[in-house]
């Protein structure tokens, strides 16, 4: 800053970036992932699942109108997102995991920002040709035929992707079959509209044009995971004491006293973050281990062992410098820390699982009426009234009764029912009003009030339920 | 440890102004300058881009107060004609179930349930506007109004007698069709003496129970038959046609104590309900006849 006499800029002009092709078998695993992770997002909501005439037939479902979610054989109502809630626990605590075992694979392998950014490299380079080609056609300054061509298919292309992942993901939403054939014809939802155009311009800004920015500036995510990375953290690494000094091997001398580093800028062309892993770890590294698929195969030309650049941990590289060979790889993973993170993911995952399987598909909630706390009527009895809601969440019709248990005096009635019974519609709730009445010279008539308990069962199936609630006498 | 994400890149904190820096406004607080950069341009632009709008708004919208009401706006919105509008479109959306509901015969409204659903709901939303005053929000009316929630009705309880009382009222000048009528003040109008009235007292709380004074129960008994029978029958079980109560249960409009008891037949009591046909359509009528019906007490 002493040697300047201007002011710095606050703004630099961003570094186009043209990662190079390259094979490998990291390459393959990403390409593996994306194929997966891709697949299971666009083709996911086509899946049908029979659920009985009146439930929708989308295996993946979540219904805003109808405030449901449905995951296969799971139906999740909204008093119980607590499940929906857990799973973004699990998440959470996988995602610790993962981070403080294997260090970004998340963003290396998984993020969607990677995943997609990857497939509009690829559709780039199948469009304009490898990284050579880019760059050529990148300094072109004249718009010719060919570069207006070539620059109008990419995009093109970019937006169709666009479109089928904003397509994709409005079909979670609705009907997959039905909204297809609306969002074709013209009639479907205007949000469905929005909702696909703000998502294609997003998949396309973010995948086509801002790429590695995202992760640099815009991420919270690469900040956060700093705190669950330590010593025995995997990550992407180049093994100076071993390249260094780098250099060309012009002649069998220069081998002698250059280290194994011949500085062709493989790791660096391939990188599609734009950095260079031979200066250390950098915060833009998303761990994609490009590099490691391409300094490998420059290892395997110049017959010299892979591992240049490499997967290692920050505890190896003392006893390395020393020449000891690294330690085993489970032995950096398998610390107390990862397994904390994998007991605490595990034990939230059987939480949700129990709590999966004892969740009854019958329900009711009790709200005693205060207003008044008690009716007497002409005989003197005094009444109690409570709004019960009942929940069926099979999917058809079900007689439920209801039946109180406390002091033998109390009598129950429901509303508009001549028996203690009623029906509730598949896969719905009712509210039902219910009396209980205690003769006036009864315990319960007379008390301040009794603790009395609410069942509801299934006629049919025997299924049910309770709420504890109280009478109020007149002594209240 | 050392962070293996992180590196570096802090710019060095800037402790005192360098050449070729701007000019600062001149103000210092404990050795903090300002710098007198210009305004960004399109901040510019939208300072003023803000003061066009704002004219423009206050042109077009109601705006400036004046002495009786403020600038109507050139494009003639308000508050009022929005809320009009909307309760004009839910009125026209309900017309249909209206209509249906003011053709249905009264007592077959609840083997509908979509139209008794609508009926209950929208007769709880007519009961807490005009009815609540007086009979509480939860109906259980108070001393002098009565509680709807219970199976005792002064004029009926069934849905066609609740629709009638709900109609016309109780004792008002406004309707000829109104429920009427009208217990003597049997001590101010000197019908009875006071020995009188309290020996009826006495054998009226004596049906229900109530501790009374035996002496006083067999010539109030005497009483009651010459003076209170007519209207409230011989055994005191009332009569629904003339809103006459009953007498020898447990539920008491007024009070069922000794002094309430005597107040009631020693000055009478005239209890009035306004009749909501001149204010309410007949649709919200039927739904409210329909809603206090279904509060515990409908026959």
């Amino acid at each position: 800053m002493s040697d300047s006499s201007q002011a710095p800029s606050l703004y630099s002009a961003r570094e186009p970036i043209f990662p190079r092709r390259v094979s490998g078998k990291f390459r393959t695993l990403k390409w593996g992932i994306m194929a997966v992770t891709l697949g299971i997002y666009y083709l996911l909501p086509w899946i049908r699942w029979d659920r009985g005439p009146e439930l929708p037939d989308q295996a993946v479902l979540l219904d805003l109108a109808g405030r449901r979610f449905y995951f296969f054989w799971i139906e999740i109502w909204p008093h119980e997102f607590y499940f929906v809630a857990g799973l973004l626990v699990m998440a959470g605590l996988g995602l610790f995991l993962f981070t403080s075992a294997l260090g970004r694979v998340w963003c290396g392998y998984a993020c969607p920002q990677t995943v997609w950014t990857d497939l509009f490299i690829l559709v780039e380079r199948w469009i304009e040709g490898d990284r050579n080609a880019r760059l050529r056609l990148h300094r072109q300054k004249k718009w010719d035929l060919r570069k207006v061509r070539l620059r109008i298919t990419k995009w093109i292309s970019w937006l169709l992707i666009g479109l089928a992942t904003g397509g994709a993901w409005v079909f979670y939403f609705a009907d997959a079959p039905t909204l297809l054939q609306g969002l074709m014809t013209g009639t479907a939802h205007p949000a469905a509209y929005i909702t696909l155009a703000i998502l294609t311009f997003t998949t396309f800004f973010f995948g086509g044009i801002a790429r590695e920015q995202i992760c640099i500036y815009a991420c919270p995510w690469p900040r956060i995971q700093a705190a669950m990375m330590d010593e025995d953290t995997l990550t992407v690494g180049y093994r100076d004491w071993r390249g260094e000094p780098r250099g060309k091997h012009r002649k069998a001398a220069e081998a002698e006293t250059h280290g194994d580093c011949i500085d062709c800028m493989a790791c660096v062309n391939v990188c599609p973050m734009g950095i260079d892993i031979r200066e250390g770890q950098q915060m833009e590294c998303i761990t994609c281990a490009l590099c490691i698929d391409a300094c490998d195969d420059i290892m395997d030309k110049i017959g010299k062992p892979r591992g240049l650049i490499d997967y290692m941990a920050l505890s190896d590289e003392a006893g390395e410098r020393a020449g000891k060979p690294p330690r085993p790889v489970w032995t950096h993973v398998l610390r107390p820390r990862t397994i904390f993170y994998t007991l605490l993911w595990g034990g939230v995952g059987l939480g949700l699982v129990f709590a999966l399987f004892i969740r009854a598909d019958i329900n009711m909630t009790v709200a005693p009426v205060r207003n008044p706390t008690y009716v007497t009527l002409s005989d003197g009895t005094i009444r109690n009234t409570y709004d019960v809601r009942l929940l069926n969440k099979h999917g058809e019709e079900r007689l439920f009764a209801l039946s109180v248990v406390g002091d033998p005096a109390l009598q129950v009635a429901l509303e508009g029912e001549a028996e203690a019974t009623v029906t509730v519609p598949a896969d719905s709730t009712i509210l039902q009003r219910l009396y209980i009445t205690a003769p006036a010279d009864s315990v319960p008539a007379q008390a301040q009030n009794s603790a009395l308990r609410i069942w509801v069962q299934d006629t049919r199936s025997g299924e049910r339920a309770y709420r504890d609630t109280t009478f109020n006498g007149r002594g209240n | 440890m050392s962070d293996p994400t992180m590196n570096d890149r802090a710019t060095p904190a800037r402790s005192q102004l360098q050449e070729g820096d701007p000019n600062t406004t001149g103000h210092e607080w404990d050795g903090i300058q300002e710098f007198d950069n210009p305004l960004p341009r399109w901040w510019l632009w939208m300072f003023y881009a803000c003061i066009v709008w704002a004219v423009a708004y206050s042109i077009a919208y109601p705006a400036w107060p004046l002495v009786s009401q403020a600038t109507s706006g050139v494009i003639g919105w308000s508050s009022r004609a929005k809320v009009a509008a909307e309760i004009a479109a839910v009125e026209t959306a309900n017309a249909p179930v209206n209509a249906q509901l003011e053709q249905l015969e009264l007592a077959a409204i609840p083997d509908h349930p979509d139209l008794a659903g609508y009926a209950v709901s929208s007769g709880a939303a007519v009961f807490r506007t005009w009815c609540a005053q007086c009979h509480g929000s939860g109906a259980a009316g108070a001393k002098g109004y009565p509680n709807l929630l219970d199976d005792d009705w002064l004029w009926g309880g069934s849905m066609e007698e609740i629709h009638t009382t709900v109609s016309y009222g109780i004792r008002n000048e406004e309707s000829d069709d109104a429920r009427y009528s009208e217990m003597p003040a049997f001590g101010r109008d000197d019908l009875l003496e006071k020995a009188e009235v309290a020996q009826v007292v006495n054998y009226v709380m004596s049906l229900s129970g109530a501790p009374q004074d035996a002496g006083q129960v067999a010539a109030g008994a005497a009483v009651f038959a010459d003076n209170c029978a007519a209207c409230h029958g011989e055994d005191a079980s009332g009569d629904i046609y003339q809103g006459a109560p009953n007498l020898k249960d447990a539920i008491w409009l007024y009070g069922g104590d000794y002094d309430s008891l005597y107040e009631t037949v020693w000055n009478a009591r005239y209890g009035v309900m306004p009749n909501w046909n001149t204010r309410l359509s007949e649709a919200e009528i039927r739904a409210v006849s329909a809603y206090v019906h279904q509060l515990g007490g409908g026959e």
